[in-house]
């Protein structure tokens, strides 16, 4: 690729003063047509465009951002990949997609940080062991990595977590993943977007989709703010704004749009080796290589698309933080945001050909979209190349709701609802 | 040379940093003090490790964070500037090492042309992230946590209401604050300083008091007036939330919902861009106005003043008056500053060509108005050229800016002094996150051109200082290198909080014990004195065994005896919710997968309550006590979740003027008697009830009373022996617990907790929804297919029974499990599993799994694929790389045919 | 933090509320005539608007549902309304 990046090419351009560094990505003017078109600049959207390129051959493609790259949900997510889930067809999916974050800085040629530190979900009861004991081997079963931990292997891998005899949720136990971890999110989207644009691709930023073209039954393109743009096929990958999406393409989805906020703290040395999930505060954390804590917790319960979040909720995953590690009481709230999530009734994703033909919908990720980014694009892709499913993707399409098929994850742990 | 104090008034007090002795002053801030002692390096830049010393004197401070110690307590990250200093402190610089002044990784700095922005997505792809990773985690964060210390969880929250909030406490604000007050609005102010006053503190002598008398007006015309109060945050509907920190006690969360709100929040000052802007030593002016004249500390004794605006050079003035040797170099009349000279801090400065010997340099690029809550509530900017700064645009509902928030300067003359990217030189932009000019640039060349992507690539503005003074500068260097107008490059946005706030007050009292309240039963005090170990279960703390023996071997001891003679056990958490009514029929079948209503009067059923999707959600009994009176019990940890179901459909599919929900759960104690001994410890307790079986069969209910007060008798068994579950009112729990116990003594009865409850079920096959059902499993699974098969009439998920999904003929299904391998009790997870082409498949799991006092044997229950055709087949059971052997069986395994119910 | 107006109760925080359902949902009967696609929208799929929606809530303080115009990306209450009269 011209403009690799190497160490090499730091220490040479270093002495020329950083001239000679080429953009990441182009910004080029719309084509009338392309081969294919992708809706929605995130990382599902842009690795789609790769994949699309690399895999396929298929280079004649535009990604259409209304904003700016990266800027949605890929931009705002607490940026944990893991695979510890426990039906078979959510473990082929999401490991797939950690294999693929395995090698994806080589494969990009750009540095996604991807940080293979772990993922350790605590356990507070011994029914909460029972359960951890079902998916872990569940998982092994599955093909992937999962261990149960007793409470001092998982003390010694989070030392701050609260031992305290009063814990209002005592440390019993845990299952952990060594393969899983956490990578910069905003690195993920620009890897995937200066890869996808060395193939050819031509990235639209502050593009905005106003409508489809069909014709004949057939979605054969989009409009667009900055015209009409034909397709050969069209690809659905705007979190956040599926449903817009579909009604503009004539059907509705199982979505419901919600705030999901996430919080960082100001930046301490290192404290914290692992990323943790906590069921009982529903809080989650690990510690970015900024020495930010970043953190998060359930959706506001209110249907939204505001990309805010508001106190009650924000009280709730602080006070859950500091349960599980009151030493964080001396930290500081930097920052907080939103995204927002596209929850299915099942938790699961919906990946396959949309009521509108000639449409792919690559959505439904709720809060779980950034570990399958690599997974996503790759699927999304083989549909729009070949207009079949992937064998990963089938068990995830649209018509498993009038099966009755849900693939609910949360119902694997025991919760009717 | 440098800042030394000219009024020296107040206690004195001794503090240390990184190691040496210094005194500072009652009323300093840490800030203040370490000025005064003539410390010139507060710190090291984050990623080249350059020297810092103080720039600001207020929230806008980027370098002067450390870390201080305080009776043994330290605490990471302390802003200098807004902390107050106390006696016997130890502050520490932060990511240096031993010391700001020493450190030891200041040759960092040599290599920062290989260390731009971003240069960590270029690099460290080979051989491999992991092996660079711990390094770079090391060099990164700037305090240290104190693994020691937990602060205690003492902040509360408090709920405010008012007329009118005012944000700020300055100027503008008092007179808006008087305003309001005096028209009679009730006002609040908060003001996030030690007094209010705002600019007024320093820029004027006789300011002070005036501010003084401003808040004496307001109070004596009703109003509030909050000091160290900081509001962080604009939420949806005018909710604001402030930090409030009051003196000699623990900070708070104060939660403001206004009728409206003023936004008087001022201005901050942004610095000049120069080679070499960040020695220590360089200041913006209006901090040394407020060393000055707030700590009596003068900044230097040889100034140099740059600036661009009419307001900041005012402020020569009174540093000479007060000695300092000030050389003015105004940027209006063309001048410029060239270089700085000085490693370790400010020695000589370069004014249009000419050298200059100074100790300090004070700059000004003009002033940025507070605009973040006006932009929390979504209000869009706007850019006035004659101040050169972003002020507020359209107004906001419920909210008006005013005084210098609002762009509203007074007699302000400026001209724009933004950043040349073509300019020489090193040139900082942000402080904190050491991102220069060139960073700038290179994020232009490589196409990082929205601001919010030069933001995360370039990390500018993302430091505890959130970019307030290097925001501008830095979008207005991007515009300058893309061509376009600083308006249309526009700003990136605001994020809560508005100064980083110690996550305990955003957490507020919701700690320990009350962030999420565990449920107590009205006779814990009973159960303790009976030697209860207690658990939680579905929420509610219970007695899990009772005993101060093993666990293991006191569980058994209580399930062996409870089919022995009789067990008493605390049933109150069980769901008791009547339904009322002529339509409480309709409504009781609706709600059930069984049908109810054709009961007798006084009779009880058993049944499940689906989702609409199909699946069990719950399990339990309900009693008919009439046409028109129903009691649905439920699992304790589902009550309101079924009294809500109840309810939603009570509104929306029946005549909510004929059917009524009561949850009366905690109204009712249930105590039950269950055992061989049952009926004759239920006698002893002369309930008035007819005990006969032919009048009380099995799943009957009758009506008697108890001390006084009514008393339910239900023929209901979770156990499968003989049992009686006495209901009485609450209050009169003690008394019957009391009788029971005494009751008991001559039947040999035993004490039986919840755990040894779990196990004597499984011996009987009987469900534990949630654990031996997953959200998946439906009536059917269970072996209960007569109501989807018979039933006419709608009933919730009755839809779901028949979907593709429903009717495989490979769902799981319950059945027990005996193991085959003669090993020990089977472990609960563990997964049946089938090998096809070397392949392992799970095709079910172990939910409950016990060893059986009375059965001498393991007993387990499960869910298979096709279990219930596959009894008496042996398989295969999985569990964490090892496998048991073990065979299906039917779920119950004691006493089939239900004898020991009237036993 | 939402401040929504029960039409029996009056103003409180939205931790009072809990979302119920769009409003205008007609659950199809009976069982035996729904076709499986049916269902399955009933179920699951929702109209999901960005900007007015009409929604049912529960005030969980007095158990009462009641119908809600808002505001999905502002977040403004424009109206609150009992189901069957009665109410504020």
């Amino acid at each position: 690729m011209k403009g690799r990046y190497s160490a090499f090419a730091l220490l040479r351009e270093g002495v020329r003063g950083h001239t000679g560094w080429r953009p990441a990505w182009r910004s080029p003017e719309p084509k009338p047509r392309y081969d294919a078109v992708i809706v929605g600049g995130g990382g599902h959207g842009l690795a789609a465009a790769y994949y699309l390129a690399r895999n396929h051959g298929i280079t004649d493609v535009a990604v259409v951002e209304k904003g700016w790259l990266g800027g949605g949900n890929t931009g705002r997510n607490t940026s944990t990949i893991r695979s510890n889930y426990f039906y078979p067809e959510s473990v082929a999916l999401y490991d797939f997609s950690l294999k693929l974050y395995e090698g994806l800085s080589r494969a990009l040629n750009y540095n996604v940080m991807f940080s293979q530190r772990g993922v350790l979900t605590v356990a507070h009861s011994p029914a909460e062991m029972e359960i951890a004991a079902r998916t872990v081997n569940a998982m092994q079963l599955n093909g992937t990595d999962a261990e149960l931990l007793d409470r001092e292997a998982v003390l010694a891998k989070a030392p701050l977590l609260n031992t305290a005899d009063a814990a209002r949720f005592p440390v019993f136990g845990g299952t952990w993943q060594g393969r899983a971890g956490v990578a910069r999110h905003d690195a993920v989207a620009w890897g995937y977007a200066r890869a996808a644009d060395a193939l050819g691709v031509d990235i639209l930023q502050g593009c905005e989709v106003t409508g489809f073209v069909v014709e004949n039954g057939r979605c054969a393109g989009v409009e667009t703010s900055r015209g009409t743009i034909r397709a050969g096929a069209v690809g659905l990958a705007t979190a956040g704004h599926s449903s817009v999406m579909a009604e503009k393409a004539g059907f509705s989805l199982p979505i419901r749009s919600y705030s999901l906020q996430a919080m960082v703290s100001e930046p301490v040395k290192p404290c914290l080796d692992t990323v943790v999930l906590y069921p009982g505060t529903g809080t989650y954390l690990f510690q970015s290589d900024k020495g930010e804590i970043v953190f998060g917790g359930g959706i506001d319960r209110t249907p939204s698309y505001a990309q805010r979040g508001n106190p009650p909720m924000q009280q709730a995953v602080v006070s859950g933080l500091l349960e599980m590690f009151p030493a964080f009481g001396q930290l500081k709230l930097m920052r907080q945001w939103a995204g927002v999530v596209d929850v299915v009734p099942d938790s699961s994703p919906i990946i396959g050909p949309s009521p509108l033909s000639g449409l792919y919908l690559d959505c439904g990720w709720g809060t779980g979209g950034f570990k399958a980014i690599p997974a996503g694009g790759w699927l999304l892709a083989h549909l729009i190349a070949t207009g079949e499913h992937h064998a990963i993707s089938r068990p995830f399409d649209l018509d498993r709701f009038a099966a009755g098929r849900l693939i609910d994850e949360a119902a694997g742990s025991g919760i009717a609802h | 040379m440098s800042a030394r104090r000219i009024r020296d008034a107040g206690r004195r007090l001794g503090f240390t940093f990184d190691g040496r002795r210094y005194e500072g002053r009652e009323g300093d801030t840490i800030a203040s003090a370490l000025l005064a002692a003539g410390v010139r390096v507060v710190g090291r830049s984050f990623k080249y490790h350059r020297p810092r010393g103080i720039f600001g004197a207020w929230t806008e401070e980027p370098n002067a964070i450390l870390d201080v110690t305080l009776n043994g307590r330290t605490t990471p990250n302390l802003r200098a500037t807004t902390e107050m200093l106390a006696e016997g402190m130890a502050i520490r610089s932060v990511n240096a090492t031993p010391t700001a002044e020493a450190d030891r990784f200041a040759l960092l700095d040599r290599a920062a042309r290989f260390l731009p922005a971003g240069f960590y997505y270029k690099t460290f792809i080979w051989p491999d992230w992991h092996l660079f990773e711990p390094r770079i985690r090391a060099m990164a964060g700037l305090g240290r946590l104190d693994p020691a210390n937990a602060p205690a969880a003492e902040n509360s929250v408090l709920n405010l209401s008012c007329g009118v909030l005012v944000v700020g406490g300055g100027p503008a604000g008092l007179a808006a604050a008087l305003d309001a007050a005096r028209a009679g609005e009730n006002v609040v102010l908060v003001d996030d300083g030690l007094v209010p006053g705002g600019t007024m503190l320093h820029r004027d002598a006789d300011g002070p008091e005036r501010a003084a008398f401003l808040v004496a007006r307001i109070e004596a015309a009703g109003g509030r007036v909050l000091p160290r109060t900081v509001a962080w945050g604009v939420y949806d509907h005018n909710l604001v939330c402030c930090w409030q920190r009051p003196e000699g006690m623990p900070d708070r969360q104060l939660r403001i919902r206004p009728g409206r709100i003023v936004l008087a929040t001022g201005a901050i000052e942004r610095p000049l861009m120069f080679p070499d802007n960040d020695r220590p030593g360089v200041m913006s002016s209006e901090a040394a106005l407020v060393y000055l004249r707030r700590h009596g500390v003068l900044a230097g004794e040889r100034i140099v003043l740059a600036a661009n605006n009419s307001h900041a050079l005012a402020v020569a003035l009174p540093l000479r008056e007060a000695g300092a040797e000030v050389t003015v170099a105004d940027l209006r009349e063309g001048a410029s500053i060239d270089a700085v000279h000085g490693g370790k801090g400010v020695e000589a400065v370069t004014v249009r060509g000419r050298r200059v010997e100074a100790d300090c340099l004070l700059v000004s690029g003009g002033f940025t108005p507070t605009v973040h809550l006006y932009c929390q509530a979504r209000g869009r900017l706007r850019y006035d050229e004659a101040i050169c700064a972003f002020v507020p645009g359209e107004p906001v509902a419920g909210m008006s800016v005013v005084g210098a928030a609002a762009g509203d300067f007074g007699d302000y003359a400026i001209v724009p002094a933004w950043p040349k990217p073509q300019a020489k030189g090193r040139q900082w932009i942000d402080l904190q996150n050491d991102v220069t000019l060139k960073d700038v640039a290179l994020a232009a060349r490589e196409n990082f051109r929205p601001v919010e992507h030069l933001k995360r690539y370039t990390t500018l503005g993302m430091a505890t200082d959130q970019g307030k003074t290097s925001n501008m500068n830095g979008l207005a260097a991007m515009a300058a290198l893309t061509g376009k107008g600083i308006a249309e490059t526009g700003t990136t946005t605001y994020r809560p909080p508005f100064v980083p706030v110690p996550l305990p007050v955003v957490a507020g009292r919701r700690r320990g014990e009350l962030f999420n309240p565990v449920r107590r039963l009205p006779l814990e005090a009973g159960h303790r004195v009976a030697g209860a170990v207690f658990r939680e279960y579905g929420g509610w703390l219970r007695p899990a065994f009772y005993g101060a023996g093993d666990a293991e071997a006191e569980i058994a001891r209580e399930a062996e005896r409870a089919r022995q003679t009789v067990a008493i056990f605390d049933g109150s958490p069980l769901g008791k919710i009547e339904v009322i009514g002529p339509q409480a029929g309709d409504l009781v079948d609706y709600n059930s997968y069984q049908t109810i209503s054709t009961l007798k009067d006084g009779r009880i059923r058993y049944g499940l309550m689906l989702t609409e999707g199909g699946a069990v959600y719950d399990d339990g009994v309900t009693v008919k006590l009439a046409d028109d009176h129903y009691v649905v019990s439920c699992s304790s940890g589902h009550v309101p979740n079924v009294a809500l179901r109840l309810e939603e459909w009570r509104q929306d599919r029946f005549d909510p003027a004929r059917v009524f929900v009561h949850n009366l759960t905690p109204h009712w104690a249930t105590l039950t008697a269950s055992g061989p001994r049952a009926k004759a410890l239920v006698g002893a307790l002369s309930l008035g009830v007819e005990l006969d079986d032919t009048a009380l069969p099995h799943m009957a209910v009758a009506s008697g009373s108890f001390g006084g007060g009514p008393a339910r008798v239900a023929r209901v068994s979770f156990t499968g022996d003989r049992s009686y579950e006495v209901s009485v009112p609450a209050a009169a729990a003690p008394a019957l617990w009391r009788a029971m116990i005494e009751a008991g003594r001559a039947l040999d009865a035993v004490l039986l907790g919840s755990e040894a409850l779990l196990l004597l079920r499984a011996e009987k096959g009987f469900v534990v929804v949630g654990k031996d059902t997953d959200g998946t499993t439906m009536p059917h699974d269970l072996g209960l297919s007569g109501p989807r098969d018979r039933r006419k009439g709608e009933f919730v998920g009755k839809r779901s029974l028949f979907t593709d999904e429903a009717v495989r003929p490979d769902r799981r299904q319950l059945i027990g499990l005996t193991v085959a391998d003669g090993g020990p009790p089977l472990p609960t997870g563990g997964h049946a599993v089938e090998t096809a082409q070397g392949k392992r498949r799970s095709t079910g799991y172990v939910t409950s799994s016990y060893f059986s006092p009375t059965l001498c044997r393991p007993v387990a229950l499960g869910l298979v694929e096709r279990g219930l055709e596959r009894i008496g087949e042996e398989i295969d059971v999985f569990h964490l790389g090892g496998m048991r052997r073990a065979v299906i069986a039917v779920p119950c395994a004691l006493d089939p045919a239900g004898e020991r119910l009237d036993a | 933090m939402q401040l929504f107006s029960c039409p029996f109760c009056g103003p409180r925080d939205e931790t009072e509320f809990l979302f119920g359902a769009e409003a205008g949902k007609r659950r199809p009967e009976p069982a035996a005539e729904v076709s499986a696609r049916a269902w399955g929208e009933h179920l699951h799929f929702a109209g999901n608007p960005k900007g007015p929606a009409r929604e049912i809530w529960l005030h969980l303080t007095c158990g009462e549902f009641f119908a809600m115009e808002r505001d999905t990306v502002s977040h403004a209450v424009s109206a609150t309304r009992a189901l069957r009269g009665g109410g504020q």
